[in-house]
C-alpha cells in the first residue's frame, strides 16, 4: 500500500526529473563558446577585485542565532496547537509560561540592541589629557 | 500488486496534470504581471506574440532555452549548478498538499482533487518546504563568487528566516482554531462564510506581509534590488538557469495566493450552499464549479500581489528587519496568546 507520504515522495521525483528534462535538452541544442572574458566574474564591466568570499557582517550570524531559538519553539508549538482544544487552561497556563520564558530572550537581544541594523554610533575617544596641545607645551616651558 | 500499480499510474497522472497546471500558472502570473504594469504605468505591455500578446510568456522560456549557459570560471561549478534545481523543485514539491476542490466520487471510489490534499501534516510540510528554498538562493548567491550576488543570498537568507517565524506563528492561530495541519480539514471548517480571516484579522495581515517577504516580492524584494545589486543572487545566471529562477518566483508567488486562499478565504468553498446549483456531493459539475471558486480567488491574490508591487517602494534593509522582528513576531506572539484566550472562553 502506497501511503500519501509516498504519493508525494513520487511527485517530488516527478517535479526533479522534469526539471532535469529540460536542463538536459536546453544542453543539447544550445550553443556553447566560451571565452575568457565571458567566464570572468561580473563586476559592473571592472576587473574583478579580490574574492567575494571573505568575511562577512557578523550580524547576520547573530540572527540566525535568534531564529533557531525562536523555530525550536515554533516545533514545541505546533503540536501544542492540534490538542489544545482538549487541554483546556492547565495547558494554556503551560505554554504562556513557556513563551514568556522566550519572549525575556527577545527582550535581552532587543535591550542589548542586536536587533538594530544601523551601524552603532562610532564612539570617539577622548585622550585630552595624553595629548599635549602646543599650549600645554608652552606652560611647560614656563614652568 | 495489481491495486498498487492501479495507486501508482493514478499517482503519476495526477502529478504530470499538476505539473503542467503549475507551469501555466507561473505562465499566467508572468503575463499578468507585464500587462499590469504596462496598464499601471500607461504603456500598452505585450501585444505581438499571439492574440493580446498571451504567448509571450512561453516564447521568452523558448528563448532562453536556446541561450548559452555561460558558468564563471571563479564559480563553484556544482552548486551553481544545484542551486537553480533546488529553487524550481521546491517550488513545484510544495503544490503536493494543495486541494484544489474536495472529491469526485466515481464507482464508490473517492478520487481527491490534488496529489495529497489530506496529508496529515500538510501545513508543517509547506513551511519545510519553504525553509529549504532558502538553500536555492543562499547556495546560488554564494556559489557564483561574485560580491554582488553574495550579498543579494545573504540578505535573502537573513530575510527569508526572520519572516518565517512570524509566518510560522500567524499559523498556529489557524491550527488553534480547525484542530489540524492537513489542509483540507481546514478547508472544510471554513464552510458557509466561516472564513478564517474574519475570525483571525491579525493572523491573516502577519501572514500577507511574511508572504511577500517569503516570496522576495517588491516592497521586500532587496535581494535582488535592481539599483544597488545588479540582479542579485542571479547575476551570474544565463540561459535556462536563470529561467528556473524566474519560474520558481512566480510559481512562488500563486503558491502564496493559493495558501491565503485556503487558509484565509475558505479555498474551493462555494460562497453559496452547493444544493442551490442541484448538484450532488462528489459529483463531477460540484467538483468544477469548486475548481472554479478556487481559481478565481488565487488570481485574484495574484493580481493583489501585482498591484502592491508596481504601487509600493522597496523598503530600507534596517526598516525590514525592524518590521520583522520588532513589529510582527511580538504583534503574531500575541495573535497566539489571544486567539488561545478566546478558543478556551467561547468553547
Amino acid at each position: 500500500m502506497v501511503t500519501e507520504f509516498g504519493i508525494v515522495l513520487l511527485f517530488f521525483i516527478v517535479g526533479i526529473l522534469f526539471v532535469g528534462v529540460s536542463l538536459f535538452a536546453s544542453a543539447l541544442i544550445r550553443p556553447h563558446k566560451p571565452n575568457p572574458e565571458k567566464l570572468s566574474t561580473y563586476e559592473s564591466g571592472e576587473e574583478p577585485i579580490g574574492s567575494p568570499w571573505v568575511q562577512f557582517n557578523a550580524r547576520f550570524y547573530i540572527i540566525a542565532l535568534a531564529f533557531l531559538i525562536f523555530e525550536v519553539e515554533l516545533v514545541f508549538l505546533f503540536p501544542w496547537a492540534v490538542v489544545f482544544r482538549d487541554l483546556g487552561w492547565y495547558s494554556f497556563a503551560a505554554m504562556a509560561i513557556f513563551v514568556v520564558i522566550l519572549l525575556l530572550g527577545l527582550a535581552y537581544d532587543w535591550a542589548k540592541g542586536y536587533l538594530e541594523w544601523d551601524k552603532p554610533k562610532p564612539i570617539i575617544p577622548v585622550l585630552k589629557e595624553l595629548i599635549m596641545t602646543r599650549e600645554d607645551l608652552k606652560n611647560q616651558q614656563k614652568d | 500488486m495489481n491495486n498498487l500499480i492501479w495507486i501508482l499510474i493514478e499517482a503519476l497522472i495526477k502529478a504530470v496534470v499538476i505539473l503542467n497546471v503549475i507551469l501555466l500558472g507561473a505562465a499566467t502570473s508572468v503575463y499578468l504581471e507585464r500587462k499590469i504594469s504596462a496598464v499601471i504605468q500607461d504603456r500598452i505591455g505585450p501585444n505581438r506574440v499571439g492574440p493580446f500578446g498571451v504567448l509571450q510568456p512561453f516564447a521568452d522560456v523558448f528563448k532562453l532555452f536556446f541561450k548559452e549557459d555561460i558558468v564563471p570560471k571563479a564559480s563553484d561549478k556544482f552548486f551553481h549548478s544545484l542551486a537553480p534545481i533546488i529553487s524550481l523543485g521546491v517550488a513545484v514539491a510544495v503544490y503536493a498538499v494543495i486541494p484544489f476542490a474536495h472529491y469526485v466520487e466515481i464507482g464508490g471510489t473517492k478520487y481527491y482533487i490534488g496529489i495529497a490534499p489530506n496529508l496529515n501534516i500538510g501545513l508543517l510540510f509547506i513551511l519545510a518546504m519553504t525553509s529549504v528554498g532558502v538553500y536555492g538562493i543562499t547556495l546560488a548567491g554564494w556559489s557564483s563568487n561574485n560580491k554582488y550576488s553574495l550579498m543579494g543570498g545573504l540578505r535573502s537568507a537573513a530575510q527569508m528566516i526572520s519572516y518565517e517565524l512570524s509566518m510560522g506563528l500567524s499559523l498556529i492561530g489557524i491550527i488553534l482554531i480547525s484542530g489540524s495541519f492537513s489542509l483540507n480539514d481546514i478547508v472544510i471548517g471554513q464552510a458557509n462564510w466561516k472564513w478564517n480571516v474574519f475570525l483571525q484579522p491579525l493572523g491573516f495581515l502577519i501572514f500577507l506581509v511574511s508572504a511577500f517577504a517569503e516570496t522576495n516580492r517588491a516592497p521586500f524584494d532587496l535581494p535582488e534590488a535592481e539599483p544597488e545589486l545588479v540582479g542579485g543572487y542571479n547575476t551570474e545566471y544565463s540561459g535556462m538557469k536563470f529561467g528556473m529562477f524566474f519560474l520558481a518566483e512566480y510559481a512562488n508567488m500563486a503558491t502564496s495566493s493559493a495558501f491565503i486562499t485556503l487558509l484565509y478565504f475558505g479555498g474551493w468553498q462555494l460562497p453559496f450552499s452547493p444544493d442551490l446549483l442541484g448538484l450532488a456531493e462528489g459529483s463531477i459539475g460540484l467538483a468544477v464549479a469548486q475548481f472554479l471558486v478556487f481559481f478565481i480567488k488565487v488570481v485574484f491574490f495574484i493580481m493583489f500581489f501585482i498591484w502592491v508591487r508596481w504601487s509600493i517602494p522597496r523598503f530600507r534593509y534596517d526598516q525590514l528587519m525592524r518590521l520583522g522582528w520588532k513589529v510582527l513576531l511580538p504583534l503574531s506572539l500575541l495573535n497566539v496568546v489571544l486567539t488561545a484566550a478566546a478558543i478556551l472562553i467561547f468553547k
